[in-house]
């Protein structure tokens, strides 16, 4: 089924942002190094060690910030500005890790925002491509 | 029934060549990860173990794949060239799509048995050219240009024995295949040497407060506004002042999209149509694949009778550069 198009209301954002950014920016870590660990994501770690990532979920008002050492990835940042941002809606961001829509399109229409090192950026666009959902219990969610 | 052209669809990782099968391609075509192709890009791209397990998923389905090697040798540096052109050979896949006249005729005498593509780096866009590489390298299929009109496409596949196959989706640029050397200007990198047009390290999108800005190597090349479509950030699709007044100037980023011309183009005879983009990602190849699929089918049943459905319109539309599509150099009333 598509994700809808949705934006969280305003009180809703309200109510996320009194929330901490860590338990769902531990989710996100927790869930990148289980994927790792498994060899599902295949992420050659000497491209990302020492960067630091911020996730900024819009419409929640959410930034979740990790970062990535030599052998996995952690909460909280390894520097003072993030290395790359990738910012857009709860929505769109469901849309990209289900295979609904490929993120030039989003950032064609100006959907997704990707600033800081554009290469970076890319590196873990098509690591996330790379990922072949069929071999994990998660491909009945993903649609071709 | 007409005889359908094959459908050929970008694979830049192991689930884009799924989803491209899995939604009616009839042949994908792939790169390595080095600058031996024209979408070298960090993290894009397969490696021995990948590409073996994409033949293998193909192969299973009776479809072809098709290694793209397309890019020019450096002067006395053509040993990385070679080497893939014999681990194409070694992966067995059904043809490689070169450019490069050396690497052509060292393809055709190492390797008698493998399938040759002309690329359309390879920038043939008269019959004689596409003849003279039959004869020297035994082509089989070349890959036109996408600056012909619709009659010189007919003219070409007139006066040739060699498959022609034509662009039928995707983003475009200014179309000097084989020769841009616009980005080198910018970075020191050109397309046909590096295997990309704008390598991302030299890209920046920056937030001005009232929009975007993107520059390349620090040049400022577009300054998009909030609520404006964006594309990709080359020189040949960004606005410069020029006499005072700012707009493009070469290019504005879109998409070509050949849906309203299918019946014709079977008509012609071409034998395969290619959908750019091995650097976007599975859902682009999903959708797009899907979309062109349905058509063909349906204007293979009578081209007499064939008609765009909306929904596929809507599909194509939504991932084009700019979200704009044009028929580009095929439809040229005036000529």
């Amino acid at each position: 089924m598509p994700v809808p198009d949705f934006t969280l209301p305003p009180f809703g954002r309200r109510w996320l942002q009194r929330l901490p950014a860590t338990p769902p920016a531990w989710l996100l870590v927790h869930s990148l190094n289980q994927l790792q660990k498994r060899q599902v994501l295949a992420a050659d770690m000497s491209l990302l060690s020492g960067k630091t990532f911020a996730v900024e979920i819009c419409d929640a008002g959410l930034t979740l910030t990790f970062c990535a050492d030599d052998e996995r990835f952690h909460t909280g940042s390894s520097g003072d500005a993030p290395d790359l941002r990738l910012a857009a809606n709860l929505a769109d961001f469901l849309r990209l890790m289900l295979r609904e829509e490929d993120p030039d399109t989003l950032f064609f229409s100006r959907r997704l925002r990707i600033e800081g090192d554009t290469e970076l950026g890319l590196i873990v666009k098509n690591l996330l491509d790379s990922v072949d959902w069929d071999s994990t219990p998660l491909r009945r969610f993903m649609q071709h | 029934m007409q005889r359908l052209p094959e459908l050929i669809c970008p694979a830049g990782s192991l689930p884009a060549l799924k989803a491209a099968i899995d939604n009616g391609a009839d042949a994908v075509y792939l790169g390595l990860k080095n600058d031996t192709n024209a979408r070298n890009f960090a993290g894009l791209n397969f490696d021995h173990r990948s590409a073996s397990e994409g033949i293998r998923y193909a192969r299973d389905r009776k479809r072809k794949v098709l290694m793209a090697i397309n890019t020019y040798a450096r002067g006395g540096d053509s040993l990385r060239w070679r080497a893939a052109i014999d681990e194409a050979a070694a992966l067995g896949v059904d043809a490689v799509i070169l450019a490069d006249m050396g690497l052509l005729a060292y393809a055709h005498e190492r390797h008698p048995a493998l399938r040759l593509h002309l690329s359309v780096q390879g920038s043939a866009t008269n019959y004689e050219a596409i003849n003279l590489a039959q004869s020297l390298f035994g082509v089989q299929r070349a890959v036109l240009p996408r600056v012909l009109t619709l009659d010189q496409v007919r003219h070409v596949i007139a006066n040739t024995s060699v498959e022609i196959e034509v662009f039928g989706f995707g983003s475009l640029c200014v179309m000097v295949e084989g020769r841009c050397l616009l980005s080198s200007y910018a970075t020191g990198e050109s397309p046909n040497s590096h295997g990309v047009c704008s390598p991302a390290r030299f890209v920046r999108w920056e937030d001005n407060g009232q929009g975007m800005d993107a520059r390349l190597n620090h040049i400022l090349i577009d300054r998009y506004g909030a609520s404006e479509t964006a594309g990709y950030p080359t020189l040949c699709k960004g606005r410069f002042e020029v006499e005072g007044h700012t707009d493009y100037v070469l290019e504005q980023p879109s998409s070509l999209n050949v849906l309203a011309m299918l019946p014709q183009l079977l008509d012609a005879g071409v034998a395969a149509i290619k959908v750019e983009g091995r650097q976007r990602s599975p859902a682009y190849v999903a959708q797009v694949t899907r979309a062109l699929r349905e058509a063909l089918d349906q204007a293979g049943q009578s081209t007499q009778r064939f008609s765009v459905k909306p929904a596929w319109q809507q599909a194509l539309a939504k991932v084009s550069e700019g979200q704009q599509v044009t028929l580009g150099a095929y439809d040229r009333p005036w000529k």
